[in-house]
């Protein structure tokens, strides 16, 4: 069986998270609200540090993290920052992750998404010396829980998809 | 030779250590790339080519991306402008009868304030040009609030423009590229504005959180500030105009003074981004530049109790014109160009009749009285 090619399990969701994020700052209002803005980054994320270690994967997740920041127009450096701690996190635990259940799994995801969220609301703090609002960040939170089915399913595509790594 | 063949493709390393170090230097460059940004410094140098390129080429994308949500948008309107229109209609009618009696007060007051000018000789600011832009990209989130507009320096946007809505006060320009600008948002956690409250005239700092109320700090004195006050743009630090309309105070759950922002109330479309760079902008450059300077003295200046252009107290036995303060209070007002003005006119009356020249700069002291904007 050939190994599985980048393209595939790192670039294509890649691209997919940044476009994601770029159809989501289209400027609308519905009834006065406007739309959430989950982190779609952490998805593909969490996923390359389950499916298997990876060199291309941390430079990924810094190109997202870089996205993000030229999307959003925050502080270059403050996603790949929080981005690569939250995939630092899960990348060490991988040993422990792999193979558990689908709600187990979901509870890891929530985890690196508040690491990833903390890391950059601490950066937030230093970088601009205002503390960002708690309330607006669990908002983010939930809105970026609910893209884990995105994860999921990267992960049940390719976590078989190298024999190297059974 | 292929690496494989090599003497070192025997060589194995385990690729979870690999992966860490990639991590680890993926870190790095992070870290070093979060350290070298200088967003909040407003400079233009500090927006890097990186993010003018990014910029460059999301504003058009944007664009293309928001036409069927502004689509959308228009079409709904027009589906409501059908079915509402005969509550519309009774609405826009009440609200005229208020316009007109507003409309009555407004006259009478521009006539008073201009005729408080003419006997001041008060300079009011000229008005700023603008540059209208079409919100392409909006991010909202508890660490960035900025957006992408569709004007760039080939409009005349310069980084520090503050930019406005309909309603109020938005944000200021904190990047540029050619066709395109970002803009920061006051709710942003970056943004520093200074306000005034208007009813009390105190000074406060308006400090973005990422919510979407900012909040009031640094405010002094004892009740400085009501629920429902009036929050303004104070013009201190020449960062803004003065009396631009930010929001309305009102209390957070926090106990802390917020803003109910005046932008807020409208729609996510279009903004105008004011060409406002400081103060001295202000100036009229090649008035200054035309203005009759005294000419040298050639002999020692005679005291001020002799001076003819001055009136004498001790000559005169009587106190000097009550005119005199009024004529004093344009120098303090302005401290650019009256001063020289001031300076100038009792030169002239112990001189020869002024040069062909110095004609405008005789009449130069009217100007100010002008109407204003």
């Amino acid at each position: 069986m050939r190994p599985l090619h980048p393209l595939r399990w790192i670039a294509g969701p890649m691209l997919m998270a940044i476009l994601a994020t770029w159809l989501l700052t289209v400027p609308l209002k519905v009834f006065g609200l406007q739309l959430p803005e989950p982190v779609w980054a952490l998805a593909p994320l969490f996923a390359w540090a389950v499916i298997r270690p990876s060199i291309l994967a941390p430079f990924a997740v810094l190109a997202m993290g870089l996205a993000l920041d030229q999307l959003w127009g925050g502080a270059i450096g403050q996603w790949p920052v929080a981005l690569l701690i939250a995939y630092g996190a899960i990348f060490a635990a991988r040993p422990g992750l792999v193979g558990q259940s689908r709600p187990i799994m979901w509870a890891w995801y929530a985890f690196a998404c508040a690491l990833a969220l903390g890391a950059a609301w601490l950066i937030g703090l230093m970088d601009a010396g205002g503390r960002p609002q708690v309330v607006g960040m669990v908002w983010q939170y939930l809105a970026t829980l609910l893209a884990y089915p995105f994860a999921d399913y990267l992960i049940e595509r390719f976590e078989d998809a190298d024999v190297r790594f059974r | 030779m292929s690496f494989r063949d090599s003497r070192f493709g025997e060589v194995k390393v385990p690729l979870a250590w690999t992966a860490a170090v990639a991590l680890i230097v993926a870190g790095v460059v992070a870290l070093a790339l979060l350290m070298t940004d200088r967003r909040e410094t407003f400079q233009a140098e500090a927006y890097g080519p990186a993010r003018q390129a990014a910029d460059g080429v999301l504003a058009p994308v944007g664009e293309v991306l928001s036409a069927p949500i502004r689509w959308i948008g228009a079409g709904v309107n027009g589906v409501r402008g059908y079915f509402f229109a005969v509550s519309e209609n009774r609405r826009l009618k009440r609200e005229l009868a208020e316009a007109r009696q507003w409309r009555n007060v407004a006259v009478a007051v521009q006539d008073v304030n201009e005729r408080y000018r003419d006997l001041l000789k008060l300079r009011t600011d000229p008005p700023i040009p603008m540059v209208s832009a079409r919100v392409v990209a909006d991010s909202r989130g508890p660490f960035a609030n900025t957006r992408l507009a569709n004007a760039g320096s080939e409009a005349g946007v310069k980084v520090g423009n503050p930019v406005m809505s309909e309603e109020g006060l938005v944000g200021r320009v904190m990047g540029v590229t050619r066709d395109a600008s970002r803009i920061l948002l006051l709710t942003d956690t970056a943004s520093r504005i200074p306000v005034m409250i208007d009813r009390t005239n105190a000074r406060a700092i308006l400090t973005g959180d990422g919510s979407g109320h900012p909040q009031l700090a640094y405010l002094r004195g004892r009740d400085p500030v009501k629920v429902g006050d009036r929050v303004l743009s104070s013009g201190d630090g020449a960062v803004f105009p003065r009396g631009l309309p930010v929001g309305t105070a009102v209390r957070g759950v926090d106990g802390t003074w917020r803003v109910a922002l005046d932008s807020d109330r409208d729609a996510i479309d279009f903004v105008r981004i004011l060409q406002f760079v400081d103060f001295s902008q202000l100036v009229n450059e090649a008035e200054m530049a035309a203005s009759d300077r005294p000419p040298p003295p050639t002999e020692p200046p005679a005291p001020p109790s002799t001076g003819p252009g001055i009136p004498s107290r001790t000559a005169a036995g009587q106190p000097p014109p009550v005119k005199t303060p009024a004529v004093k209070a344009p120098a303090a007002k302005t401290p650019s160009t009256p001063p020289a003005k001031a300076a100038t006119a009792p030169a002239k009356a112990a001189t020869p009749p002024p040069k062909p020249a110095a004609a405008p700069a005789a009449k130069a002291p009217a100007q100010p009285a002008e109407p204003p904007q």
